[in-house]
């Protein structure tokens, strides 16, 4: 093998090697950049987040109604968990109040994380939670039961064609987050 | 042309440390072309498995977690030990041929990406013997059932990783012999298409499989390391992984197939005795398919719940793909056209390819539908399609390739007739195997599911019997083969009468040194 040949691979290998670390780089980069392109086109689901003033602040359409139902699931927990009413209808630009209920059937104490999802998706951008029990780890000793309030609002420039909308609760074990193997611990308790 | 080899140049240890240690293109390329060899059967085996349970309906033959097992390790086995190692053989073999280059441009860091891969599969079988026993939640190993798995699904992560560092490695050799050791004269637009689309797989390889490693990483991690990247409980999004899996997914389906769209374009023109119609063409077209592979992943997860924006995007650029591959299959058949041909093995092999590979391709375009994919999604009529283009694509133009080329490699010429009968039956029982599968997932079988409602049975019958005939052909290549390496009827240098390029002005079989001295291209 001739000199400058051997340099020339050599240069060629280090920048072929650089361009495979930098896709090694960008396959991880991918994971932040899906939840950016999510937070801001609001797919999958991803709700935001607003604050009282912004409720305040905000205009109300009262010439339309939105159906908003609720849903929930329980992974990993022995826990009830349920809305305490199915559905509301409120104008868009209102906030409404909600509550589910929880309780621990288990026998001991155990904490749970919510993970909220709003369907259809384009809608989702334009659900904001005011307060939610979803923003903080709830604990519930041994057959203590609670009612968890949500408030919420539905932005007024939602879009026209959208009547309703669902919001699902999924309840996972706080300290046992990939406790799926315990099957026997999972209920479900949707409403009717 | 003569080659400066001398006699001690042409000297090589023996036994088993001129395997082991060898850093000679010819030597790894028959290694690679061996161990693709024996994981085709690995793989096959376990088609077996999976055809003979579906003989029937209800369970008869193994029990569902182990059925899952043989349908995840089949697809893994030929996808990752079969058809890659198979074209990274033949670019071992062929390339520096081609070019006139004396070697690989890496020869050592050549021999270690072979050897890294008998490791990746022990890894990756030995998960069969794992408790738990070995992957079970199909090749895509999707979040969260990959997340449940046992250690089995560590130990495909883990050969899932060796076998990615063995490709980007034996990527950058290619990329740097074809860049950096052309003969003087050949430059870039003169060069065989084989070399063509390897290099461009090559590249895909580069970008690709890092992106593979990661997110299996990322997988292990969730698994044993507390993060939640795929788990919804800590924040994470299992659609997020099939996002980036299928980011690597649909290129790799290209790196399966390119190389074999050079191949075949090699041995089209041979047997038609034209040169290939429209080279330029061909070359940009294969520049397209690479670059619209990046932009299609989304089309494997239509009914993941896309926004319509986003499903009509991957529609549209999914169904542009048909332009340059159209352009392919034109161009084949217009070499053909008017040629005078004749239809040697390795010729029935490159025709079968147009045939079967056009009707996955179509099957293809059928699933770029997005109203009519929710209908096909996760169905038979998605395995009957890919197995048009994987079986019926790279399978058999690698077996055409072996037939072409096993005569300049060993010196003999191959059976003929028993190479014929190798083809035909090939063909046959394959259409036999795959066809009714179409109908089958129209008619909504699923797929990995062991067993079937009854009104399936017909179809499935006539698919298992078809495996079965497939599965015992090939046995009669690899006796085939084994026959032509120990002896048979001389070669000549050109061995096809058709045949141009610098590989065919070397005697047959090569020395084991070839293009000491470049060979000059006008």
């Amino acid at each position: 093998m001739t000199d400058p040949l051997a340099k020339s691979n050599k240069r060629l290998v280090g920048i072929l090697s650089l361009i495979t670390l930098a896709m090694l780089g960008f396959g991880f980069a991918l994971v932040p950049l899906y939840d950016l392109f999510c937070d801001v086109t609001g797919l999958n689901g991803k709700t935001g987040v607003a604050d009282a003033k912004a409720v305040e602040a905000s205009r109300v359409d009262t010439s339309r109604w939105v159906t908003v139902e609720f849903t929930s699931q329980v992974n990993g927990l022995a826990w009830e968990f349920r809305p305490m009413q199915n559905k509301i209808r409120v104008h868009p630009g209102e906030a409404a109040l909600v509550k589910y209920y929880a309780h621990n059937r288990g026998l001991e104490t155990a904490a749970g994380n919510a993970v909220p999802s709003v369907s259809p998706g384009e809608a989702a951008a334009h659900f904001k939670k005011v307060q939610c029990f979803c923003f903080t780890r709830q604990e519930l000793k041994a057959g203590e039961s609670r009612e968890m309030p949500v408030q919420f609002l539905v932005e007024y420039d939602l879009p026209k064609e959208v009547k309703t909308l669902t919001l699902s609760y999924v309840f996972f074990n706080a300290d046992k987050t990939q406790a799926m193997t315990n099957k026997d611990e999972e209920s479900n308790a949707s409403p009717g | 042309m003569a080659t400066a080899a001398t006699a001690h140049h042409d000297e090589h240890p023996y036994g088993i440390m001129r395997w082991l240690c060898t850093t000679n293109h010819k030597d790894i390329g028959t290694l690679y072309l061996w161990f693709a060899f024996i994981m085709f059967f690995v793989g096959g085996a376990m088609a077996m498995v999976i055809r003979a349970e579906l003989f029937q309906p209800g369970l008869q033959v193994v029990d569902p977690h182990f059925f899952n097992q043989m349908t995840t390790l089949h697809a893994l086995v030929m996808i990752f030990g079969a058809v890659m190692p198979a074209f990274v053989g033949l670019a071992n073999w062929q390339i520096p041929m081609m070019i006139g280059a004396p070697d690989m441009a890496l020869p050592r860091l050549n021999n270690w990406s072979f050897w890294l891969l008998p490791f990746a599969a022990t890894l990756l079988l030995g998960g069969l013997f794992a408790p738990g026993g070995g992957p079970a939640a199909g090749w895509t190993i999707y979040p969260p059932l990959s997340v449940q798995g046992g250690m089995g699904t560590d130990f495909t992560i883990l050969a899932i990783h060796t076998l990615g560092i063995s490709s980007v490695l034996g990527a950058l050799n290619i990329i740097a012999t074809i860049l950096n050791m052309r003969a003087p004269g050949l430059t870039l637009m003169k060069m065989p298409l084989f070399v063509w689309t390897w290099l461009i797989t090559a590249y895909l390889l580069l970008a690709v499989m890092p992106v593979l490693a990661g997110v299996v990483t990322m997988l292990l991690t969730d698994r044993h390391f507390g993060t939640h990247f795929f788990d919804p409980a800590g924040g994470g999004d299992p659609v997020l992984f099939q996002h980036v899996f299928w980011f690597f997914g649909h290129p790799e389906v290209y790196i399966l197939i390119l190389p074999a769209f050079g191949v075949i374009s090699q041995i089209l023109p041979t047997f038609s005795r034209k040169p290939l119609f429209g080279y330029d063409s061909m070359v940009y077209a294969t520049g397209s398919i690479a670059f619209l592979s990046f932009v299609v992943w989304a089309h494997h997860m239509f009914t993941v719940g896309l926004p319509t924006a986003g499903e009509l995007f991957f529609m549209y650029m999914t169904m542009l793909i048909a332009v340059p591959t159209g352009v392919k299959v034109f161009n084949w058949v217009s070499t053909m056209w008017r040629g005078s041909m004749t239809f040697e093995t390795p010729m029935l092999f490159a025709i079968g390819f147009v045939f079967l590979f056009t009707i996955g391709g179509l099957s293809g375009l059928m699933l770029a539908i997005v109203p009519a994919d929710f209908q096909y999604h996760d169905t038979y009529f998605v395995v009957a399609h890919f197995h048009y283009v994987l079986f019926s694509g790279s399978i058999m133009a690698i077996m055409g390739a072996v037939y072409y080329w096993l005569p300049k490699w060993t010196g003999n010429m191959y059976n003929e007739a028993q190479g014929k009968w190798h083809f035909w039956l090939t063909a046959i029982f394959f259409n036999i195997t795959f066809f009714p599968q179409h109908f089958l997932g129209l008619a909504g079988m699923p797929r990995r599911i062991p067993d079937y409602a009854l009104q399936f049975t017909e179809f499935n019958v006539w698919s298992s019997i078809g495996a079965f005939g497939l599965g015992l052909t090939q046995l009669l290549f690899l006796y085939i083969v084994v026959r032509t390496i120990r002896g048979g009827k001389k070669a000549t240098d050109r061995v096809w009468e058709g045949a141009h390029g610098l590989e065919w002005t070397l005697p047959s079989p090569p020395p084991y040194h070839t293009f000491a001295t470049p060979p000059k291209v006008d």
